[in-house]
C-alpha cells in the first residue's frame, strides 16, 4: 500500500511504510526541457526536510532538488546518471531520483495530495 | 567624426520618425542637472588617425620593448618568437569582431577552433578536460583553489612558496574568502617540504613547476601525499613551451592543471591581455569553472560544434553558479592554437629543446662570473642567481645601457640579491656575451 | 535553375534560396567548405623552422618526458588555410549589423589594432623595470585620467580583466571598506530582479548575500521596494543604469542617497555607459564604483568572447581600498606599488585581482579609441546609439510589442514575444529566421523579467541605410508570422553553415575533446 503526495517545488513522494521515494513531478520535468544530467545524494546521508538533496540540470535550466521529508538516504536511481532522458520518458515511475527512511511521518502528511497539487500547478 | 556614419540630415529625420525634435528629449528619464555640458569633460576633442598615431607612438617609443634588446625577463611572462600567421589570422574579421558563440550556427569557426585548443590544452597537460580558457593563469589559479574547495567539500588550501607571488596574492584575495591560504615557506632554488603540512582539513596542494625561481618539482609524491589526505593536487605552469619538454602535470598525479598560455601564440603586452589555460579529470567535469565547447550534431546530422554544460554558469544559475566568471579569452586562445598547431608535436618538441639549451649554456656562463652565483639546479628556461650587490640596482644599471636582465626577486616581495633570468630562443650569443660584460662591469 | 551572366540565379522563383537538391561530391557548398579537426588533418608536417638541437645532458632534474604530447603537425599553408575556413563560418560586425543587447557590438577601429602592436606596448615585459616602461606607463596614467574624467570619480582601479572580474572587484573593495569601518556584518545586498546573472552570481561570491528588488510594471526598478529594504545590515545596492530593459533609472540619485543614509554603497554594473558616456558622469549620480567594460563602450574587440577588460571607478570613500599594483607619479616619474610594504599612507588595498598589471592590450585600444573620437565624439557616439535604438523602437513597435514603448529608451529597444502569440512562431524560431535573412539575432530572454525579451542593440556604428533596411526585415518578418506565413520560421536557419544543433545531446553525452580512434571505441 502506497501513497504519494507533493510539494510546492515540484517533488513528489511515494511512502511505502517509512521508506519514501522521491522524484520531481510531470510537470516540472516538462518546465526543465531536456534534462542533461543529475547529482545524486550518496547513500546513507542524513538530509532534514526542505535542504537541498539533489541536482537536476537539463540545457536551459538547474535547480536543486529539495527533501521533501528528512531522513537517512538509502537509495539513489544510478540509472539515471547515465541516462538522464529517464527524468523526461517516465518522472514520476522509472525517473525516480532517491530514497529516504523517514524519521518524522508528520512531514508527510503536510504535503500536498494528487488533487491540492493538480490544483497549485493549474493557479498562475 | 570617422567612427560614425550618421549625417544631420539623417538624425533629423530620425528624429522626426520617433517625433522628438531634439536629442535631449530622448535623455529625459535622467535626473535634472544630471546632464553635464561637454565643458564639464575637461578632455580634448576629436583628431584624427594622424594625430593620434603620433601622440600612441610617441608614448610607445619611450619603452624597451623586449625585441629591441637582450632580453632575460620571465617570472610568469615570456619573450618568445611568434610566427607571423598567427595575427594575421587573429586579425580576420570574422574572428576579431564576432561575440561569444551563442548562436552557433554562425560561429562554428570560433567554437570548432575552442574545441580544437581544449583537445590541445588537454594533451599538453597530460588531463582528461580541458575548458574554453580562463583570463589567465593567475585567475586559472585561484578557480582552481575554488573547484578543489567545491570537490573536497573543504576550506583550506596550501601553496608552495615556489608559486609566483602574484598569483598566490590572487588565490588568497579569492579563494581565501572561503577558507585558510597557508603559504609554505620558501628557500630559493630548492624545493620546501610541503608534504608535512597537508592534512585532513586540506582541500588542495597548489604547487608551480617550474616554480618562480625556475625550479623544477617532482609532483608525484607530493599528488600521492595530498591523495592519501583527501586533497588535490592543483599543478601550476606559467611557462607552457616547458611541457614540450617536461612530463606532463597529469602524468604525475595532478588532478588540475592551471597554467598561463602567453608564451604560445601572445605578446607580452606588458601583462595582458593573456590565456588561463584550465584542465582537470573528467570526474570533476561538473565543477570546472569556465566556458565549455562540445561537440554535437546539426537537423541534418552534420558535425557541429556548440557551448555546452552552461547551467553551471552564472547568466542561469545566477547565485549558484560555479564561479563569477563570464568570458574567456577568446582571441588569446585562437592565438594559442594556431601557433601550436604550426609547432606541431615537432615543433613544440624543437623549441623546448632549444630554449632549454639556451638556458643551460647561459647558467654555465655567468655561473663562472665574479659575484653571481647559479642557485637553481634543475631548470627549463629560467633560473635564479644570487648576485654580490642588490638585484634591483644591477638591473636598473643595466636597463641604463639597454639590456633587459631579468627580474629582481626584490620585485616579488623575495631577497634583494637575487636575480630571476630566462633566456628563451630569442636570445643570441650577442645577447648573452652583452649580459656578461655589462654584469661584470656592474658587479666589480 | 536559369543563372544570369554573374551567375547567380536570375529568377527567385518558388525555391529562393533553397538548396537545389544537389549532393556535391566534396561535401562543400561553394564557398562554405566542410573543414575537418587539426587532429583529422595533421600529418607530420612542420609549420615552423627551428634548430634541431640534441640535449644529451639535460638539467631537467630527472623529470624530462617519457611520451608524445601528441599534437599533429601541418605545415603554414596547411594552417592558413584551415583557420581561413574556419573564420568564414562566423558572423562579425564587420560583416552585418550585429544587435546583441547588452553587448555593445559596435564598430572596431583598426587604428586601435595598429596602436596596441607598437613594440613598446606589445612587446613590452610586465616586469621590465620602470625606466623601461615609461611611456607604458604614462600611457595607463592617460587613461586612468579619461575613464575618471569620463565618470566623474576620483579613482580607478585598471587590473580587472572583464566586467565580471570589475563587478568582484568593486564589491572587494566594498567589503573591505566596510570591514575597516568595523561593520563587516553588513552583509545584504540589494539587486533588482532584472540586472545580469553576473550581478547576484558576484555578490554571492564575494561573500554576500543577494536580495532581490523587484521591477515595477514599467521597466524600471521599484525605488519604494528598495527603500523600503534598506537597513543596517545592508552592504550595497546593485544597480544598472541604464538598466537591463534600455531605461535610465529615474530615481537613481534618490536611491543613492537613501543607501547612502542607511550606511550602505552604492555599486553600478556600468555594462551600459555607451547610452551616456560623455553625457552624464556616474559620480554625479551618487555611484561609488561602476565597472567599464572598455570591450563595449569603448571598442576593444570581443574576439570571439573575449578578452575583455572592467577598470573600476571609485568614489572618494572606496579609493583607499582599490587592489594592487597602484601606479603612482612622483619627481622620479611614473612608478608601479605592487606589495602592500610598498603602499603609499592611507592607502589600504585589498588585495590583487591578478597578475601583473591588467589589459594593457585593451588599455592602448581604449585610449586609441577615445583619442579619436574626443569629448565631443564620445558625447556624439552616445545620442547616435540612443538615437538608433529609439528609431528602431519607433518603426517596430505596431508590428512587434514593445513591453515599454510608450517612452523613449536608451541605447537599446526592448520587444517581447507577446506578438508572437498564437503564431506558432517561437521567439527562437523567429531569430534563427534572422539569421537566414544575414542578421545576427538580438539578445534573447534576457532580461528574464520580460517574458520572451528580445532586446535590440543597434549602436552608433549603423548608418541609416543599414538601419532602415534592418527594420524592413524585422517589419517583414513580424507580419508574416502574424498572418500565418510561417514557412520560412520552420527549422530555421536554412542558409547557416550549420542547421540547428542539438544541444541536448551535447550536454548528455559530452564530447568536449578530440581523441583518436582507438581511444573513442574504447570509451564506447
Amino acid at each position: 500500500m502506497s501513497e504519494t503526495r507533493y510539494t510546492d517545488q515540484h517533488e513528489w513522494v511515494r511512502l511505502e511504510g517509512d521508506n519514501a521515494t522521491v522524484g520531481i513531478t510531470k510537470f516540472a520535468a516538462e518546465k526543465l526541457g531536456d534534462v542533461v544530467y543529475v547529482e545524486l545524494p550518496a547513500k546513507g546521508k542524513a538530509v532534514k526536510v526542505g535542504a537541498e538533496a539533489a541536482v537536476v540540470e537539463s540545457v536551459k535550466a538547474a535547480s536543486e532538488v529539495y527533501a521533501p521529508v528528512g531522513g537517512e538516504v538509502t537509495g539513489a536511481n544510478e540509472a539515471l546518471t547515465t541516462e538522464p532522458s529517464k527524468v523526461n520518458d517516465d518522472p514520476e515511475g522509472a525517473g525516480w531520483f532517491f530514497q529516504i527512511k523517514l524519521s518524522d511521518t508528520g512531514e508527510f502528511a503536510k504535503l500536498m495530495d494528487a488533487a491540492a497539487y493538480a490544483e497549485f500547478t493549474k493557479s498562475p | 567624426m570617422r567612427y560614425l556614419p550618421l549625417t544631420t540630415d539623417d538624425r533629423r529625420a530620425m528624429m522626426a520618425k520617433i517625433g522628438v525634435s531634439e536629442i535631449d528629449a530622448l535623455f529625459r528619464d535622467v535626473p535634472k542637472g544630471a546632464i553635464a555640458p561637454l565643458s564639464a569633460f575637461n578632455l580634448p576633442d576629436t583628431q584624427g588617425e594622424l594625430e593620434v598615431d603620433r601622440a600612441m607612438s610617441k608614448l610607445a617609443a619611450k619603452n624597451i620593448a623586449a625585441g629591441s634588446a637582450p632580453t632575460f625577463c620571465g617570472a610568469g611572462a615570456y619573450k618568445h618568437h611568434v610566427p607571423s600567421a598567427v595575427d594575421h589570422l587573429t586579425q580576420r574579421s570574422e574572428f576579431l569582431t564576432s561575440y561569444t558563440p551563442y548562436q552557433p550556427e554562425i560561429a562554428q569557426g570560433t567554437l570548432q577552433y575552442l574545441f580544437e585548443f581544449q583537445t590541445q590544452v588537454a594533451l599538453l597537460t597530460g588531463m582528461e578536460v580541458a575548458n574554453a580558457s580562463l583570463y589567465d593563469g593567475s585567475t586559472a589559479t585561484a578557480e582552481a583553489v575554488l573547484m578543489a574547495q567545491r570537490v573536497t567539500k573543504r576550506s583550506k588550501a596550501i601553496l608552495s612558496g615556489g608559486l609566483h607571488p602574484h598569483y598566490a596574492e590572487t588565490v588568497d584575495t579569492v579563494a581565501g574568502l572561503f577558507g585558510e591560504m597557508k603559504r609554505a615557506p620558501v628557500t630559493p632554488g630548492s624545493a620546501e617540504d610541503i608534504i608535512a603540512l597537508i592534512d585532513e582539513d586540506t582541500a588542495c596542494v597548489v604547487v608551480q613547476s617550474p616554480d618562480v625561481y625556475g625550479l623544477i618539482r617532482n609532483l608525484r609524491p607530493i599528488a600521492d601525499a595530498a591523495h592519501a589526505k583527501g586533497a588535490l593536487l592543483i599543478a601550476v605552469v606559467t611557462e607552457i613551451v616547458s611541457l614540450g619538454l617536461l612530463e606532463s602535470p597529469g602524468a604525475q598525479g595532478a588532478d588540475i592543471v592551471a597554467a598561463e598560455g602567453q608564451s604560445i601564440g601572445n605578446g607580452l603586452n606588458f601583462g595582458g591581455p593573456y590565456v588561463g589555460l584550465f584542465a582537470t579529470r573528467e570526474k570533476f567535469l561538473r565543477q570546472m569553472p569556465g566556458r565549455l565547447t562540445g561537440e554535437t550534431v546539426d537537423a541534418e546530422g552534420r558535425r557541429g560544434f556548440v557551448l555546452t554544460l552552461s547551467t553551471r554558469e552564472q547568466h542561469i544559475r545566477r547565485e549558484n553558479a560555479t564561479s563569477n566568471i563570464c568570458t574567456n579569452s577568446g582571441l588569446c586562445t585562437l592565438a594559442f592554437t594556431i601557433h601550436m598547431t604550426l609547432l606541431g608535436e615537432e615543433g613544440l618538441s624543437r623549441l623546448a629543446r632549444l630554449n632549454h639549451a639556451k638556458a643551460v649554456a647561459l647558467a654555465d656562463r655567468l655561473g663562472k662570473l665574479k659575484g653571481v652565483e647559479v642557485l637553481t639546479p634543475a631548470f627549463f628556461n629560467e633560473f635564479t642567481v644570487k648576485l654580490s650587490k642588490p638585484a634591483a640596482a644591477v638591473v636598473d644599471a643595466l636597463a641604463a645601457k639597454g639590456i633587459l636582465a631579468g627580474v629582481p626577486a626584490s620585485r616579488l616581495g623575495g631577497a634583494a640579491d637575487l636575480l630571476i633570468v630566462a633566456a628563451t630562443e630569442t636570445a643570441t650569443d650577442d645577447d648573452f656575451a652583452a649580459l656578461e660584460a655589462a654584469l661584470n662591469r656592474a658587479l666589480a | 535553375m536559369a543563372m544570369n551572366n554573374q551567375g547567380r540565379p536570375s529568377d527567385a522563383g518558388a525555391g529562393a534560396g533553397q538548396t537545389s537538391g544537389i549532393v556535391t561530391i566534396s561535401g562543400d557548398r561553394g564557398l562554405d567548405h566542410e573543414e575537418k579537426l587539426i587532429f583529422e588533418l595533421g600529418h607530420g608536417a612542420v609549420g615552423v623552422d627551428l634548430p634541431d638541437v640534441k640535449i644529451a645532458d639535460d638539467r631537467l632534474g630527472g623529470m624530462r618526458r617519457k611520451g608524445a604530447v601528441g599534437l599533429p603537425g601541418l605545415s603554414e599553408p596547411e594552417t592558413i588555410r584551415h583557420y581561413v575556413r574556419l573564420s568564414r563560418k562566423n558572423y562579425a560586425i564587420d560583416s552585418g549589423l550585429y544587435p546583441l543587447g547588452s553587448c555593445t557590438m559596435k564598430h572596431n577601429p583598426r587604428l586601435n589594432e595598429k596602436m596596441a602592436r607598437l613594440p613598446g606596448f606589445g612587446d613590452l615585459h610586465p616586469l621590465a623595470p620602470a625606466s623601461a616602461t615609461q611611456g607604458a606607463l604614462a600611457m595607463i596614467s592617460e587613461l586612468m585620467k579619461w575613464l575618471t574624467v569620463l565618470t566623474g570619480m576620483p579613482a580607478v582601479a585598471m587590473s580587472p580583466k572583464a566586467g565580471a572580474h570589475g563587478e568582484l572587484c568593486g564589491l572587494l573593495a566594498i567589503r573591505a571598506a566596510l570591514e575597516a569601518r568595523g561593520e563587516g556584518h553588513r552583509k545584504r545586498i540589494l539587486v533588482p530582479e532584472s540586472a545580469h546573472g553576473t550581478n547576484p552570481a558576484t555578490a554571492a561570491f564575494a561573500g554576500f548575500t543577494v536580495d532581490e528588488v523587484p521591477a515595477k510594471p514599467d521597466g524600471h526598478v521599484d525605488a519604494d521596494a528598495l527603500e523600503a529594504k534598506l537597513g543596517p545590515d545592508v552592504a550595497a545596492i546593485m544597480l544598472t543604469n541604464p538598466n537591463t530593459c534600455g531605461l535610465f533609472e529615474p530615481r537613481v540619485k534618490e536611491m543613492a542617497d537613501a543607501v547612502h543614509a542607511a550606511g550602505g554603497y552604492f555599486y553600478c554594473d556600468g555594462a551600459n555607459f555607451n547610452a551616456i558616456a560623455g553625457k552624464v558622469r556616474p559620480g554625479d549620480l551618487g555611484i561609488d564604483a561602476m565597472h567599464i567594460n572598455l570591450h563595449k563602450t569603448f571598442s576593444t574587440p570581443h574576439g570571439g568572447g573575449g578578452p575583455g577588460a572592467g577598470p573600476v571607478v571609485l568614489s572618494e570613500r572606496l579609493a583607499a581600498f582599490a587592489p594592487l599594483p597602484l601606479l603612482v607619479h612622483d619627481a622620479k616619474g611614473f612608478r608601479l606599488i605592487e606589495t602592500r610594504a610598498e603602499a603609499p599612507e592611507g592607502a589600504q588595498p585589498f588585495g590583487r585581482m591578478c597578475a601583473f598589471h591588467g589589459q594593457m592590450g585593451m588599455f592602448t585600444r581604449a585610449l586609441s579609441y577615445m583619442l579619436s573620437h574626443g569629448r565631443d565624439g564620445v558625447r556624439q557616439a552616445s545620442e547616435d546609439a540612443v538615437l538608433s535604438a529609439n528609431y528602431i523602437l519607433a518603426s517596430l513597435k505596431d508590428v512587434m510589442s514593445a513591453p515599454f514603448g510608450e517612452g523613449p529608451c536608451m541605447h537599446e529597444a526592448l520587444f517581447d514575444d507577446s506578438f508572437l502569440e498564437g503564431s506558432g512562431v517561437t521567439t527562437l524560431d523567429f531569430a534563427k529566421a534572422m539569421i537566414d535573412e544575414g542578421y545576427h539575432p538580438m539578445t534573447m530572454y534576457f532580461p528574464l523579467v520580460v517574458h520572451g525579451a528580445m532586446l535590440i542593440e543597434p549602436t552608433e556604428s549603423e548608418s541609416k541605410e543599414s538601419l532602415d533596411r534592418f527594420i524592413h526585415v524585422l517589419r517583414t518578418l513580424a507580419l508574416e508570422a502574424k498572418t500565418g506565413q510561417t514557412a520560412r520560421f520552420e527549422g530555421a536557419p536554412h542558409f547557416a553553415p550549420r542547421r540547428r544543433l542539438d544541444e541536448t545531446l551535447a550536454a548528455r553525452k559530452p564530447i568536449l575533446r578530440w581523441k583518436p580512434a582507438q581511444l573513442q571505441e574504447a570509451a564506447e
